[in-house]
């Protein structure tokens, strides 16, 4: 089935998620070109209970700017990759960005494997196809991918990778894998 | 400098951003997905001087289908701005939007393949 006429432009949307620092931004770097984009930074009641909001006036906006990159895979066929944003305080934001993803790429750093777990969680409940990469920084000790499976309790479907960030070569296996991912999920869905 | 009198405890502070939008922060484009593909109709706004200059940018870009991301992103406007200026656009009638729903929710098994290879070979 075609699912769009071929003069129609497709774009897809992959989303880069994983605590902060731990490479999201390079990550998007490596592989696509990046774009400035801005979003506002809303504190309002939807902060609440998330956020220590004390002290700050009840609606506050700011921009603020976002991880954007772009693939052009062909014309008329284009990946925008998408940084989630960190803080919680940004969650409201996720909820956008999710919303017809094509997928997540989750960046784990195993000295502090616990900041991935909220994207994770969020990924899982949503259905979100997603893959684990591990980046692996200069000087951590190494951990082979199922011992990661393991730590993060990933269902056996789940890929989980490692990576250097900051190598295109490494940022390119990781989207594959992700679309890769994305494709047997939906192939599987379709059965 | 004395106080802007005019503002009230709700109106929280200004917000400079939105000062292009004439200090509007919602339109009928609020729910614009980020890849939703926009359109210029080619119709003739009934009043061109209604029209600003950042919407005459967005009517020259999207000659040709460009998503709502990139369009902010070429105007280097927050995307909360964009959707003002687009829902205003829309109202009259000047762009089509197709929202993602008919893009990407479910992309085909073709279009998946035809991104890996795209990507295999960047």
């Amino acid at each position: 089935m075609a699912f769009a006429p071929s003069d129609e432009p497709v774009a897809l949307k992959i989303l880069v998620a994983g605590g902060f620092g731990v490479g999201k931004t390079t990550l998007v770097g490596a592989i696509s070109e990046i774009r400035p984009l801005r979003t506002e930074e809303v504190l309002s009641d939807r902060g609440v209970g998330v956020d220590d909001v004390g002290g700050v006036e009840a609606k506050t906006t700011t921009t603020v700017a976002m991880d954007f990159g772009r693939i052009t895979i062909r014309e008329g066929l284009v990946v925008y990759l998408f940084g989630t944003p960190g803080q919680e305080r940004f969650w409201f934001m996720w909820d956008e960005l999710s919303y017809g993803a094509l997928g997540a790429v989750v960046i784990a750093d195993t000295r502090r494997l616990t900041d991935c777990f909220p994207s994770i969680d969020y990924f899982e409940q949503r259905g979100t196809p997603f893959i684990v990469a591990v980046n692996c920084f200069d000087g951590a000790e190494r951990y082979e991918p199922d011992d990661v499976r393991i730590a993060l309790d990933l269902d056996p479907e789940v890929p989980v990778l490692l990576c250097d960030v900051r190598r295109r070569a490494s940022a390119k296996v990781v989207l594959i894998t992700l679309v890769e991912h994305a494709l047997k999920t939906l192939t599987a869905a379709q059965r | 400098m004395t106080p802007p009198e005019w503002l009230d405890d709700d109106a929280g502070p200004v917000v400079r951003p939105y000062a292009l939008t004439r200090g509007r922060a919602r339109s009928s484009a609020d729910d614009l997905d980020l890849i939703a593909m926009v359109t210029a109709s080619g119709n003739a706004p009934r009043d061109p001087a209604e029209i600003s200059p950042e919407q005459w940018r967005i009517l020259d870009i999207t000659a040709r289908a460009t998503s709502v991301v990139d369009i902010a992103s070429d105007l280097d406007l927050a995307i909360g701005v964009v959707r003002v200026l687009l829902g205003d656009l829309q109202d009259q009638g000047l762009i089509r939007v197709r929202p993602p729903a008919q893009v990407a929710p479910l992309p085909s098994e073709r279009i998946l393949k035809e991104v890996i290879n795209g990507l295999r070979a960047l």
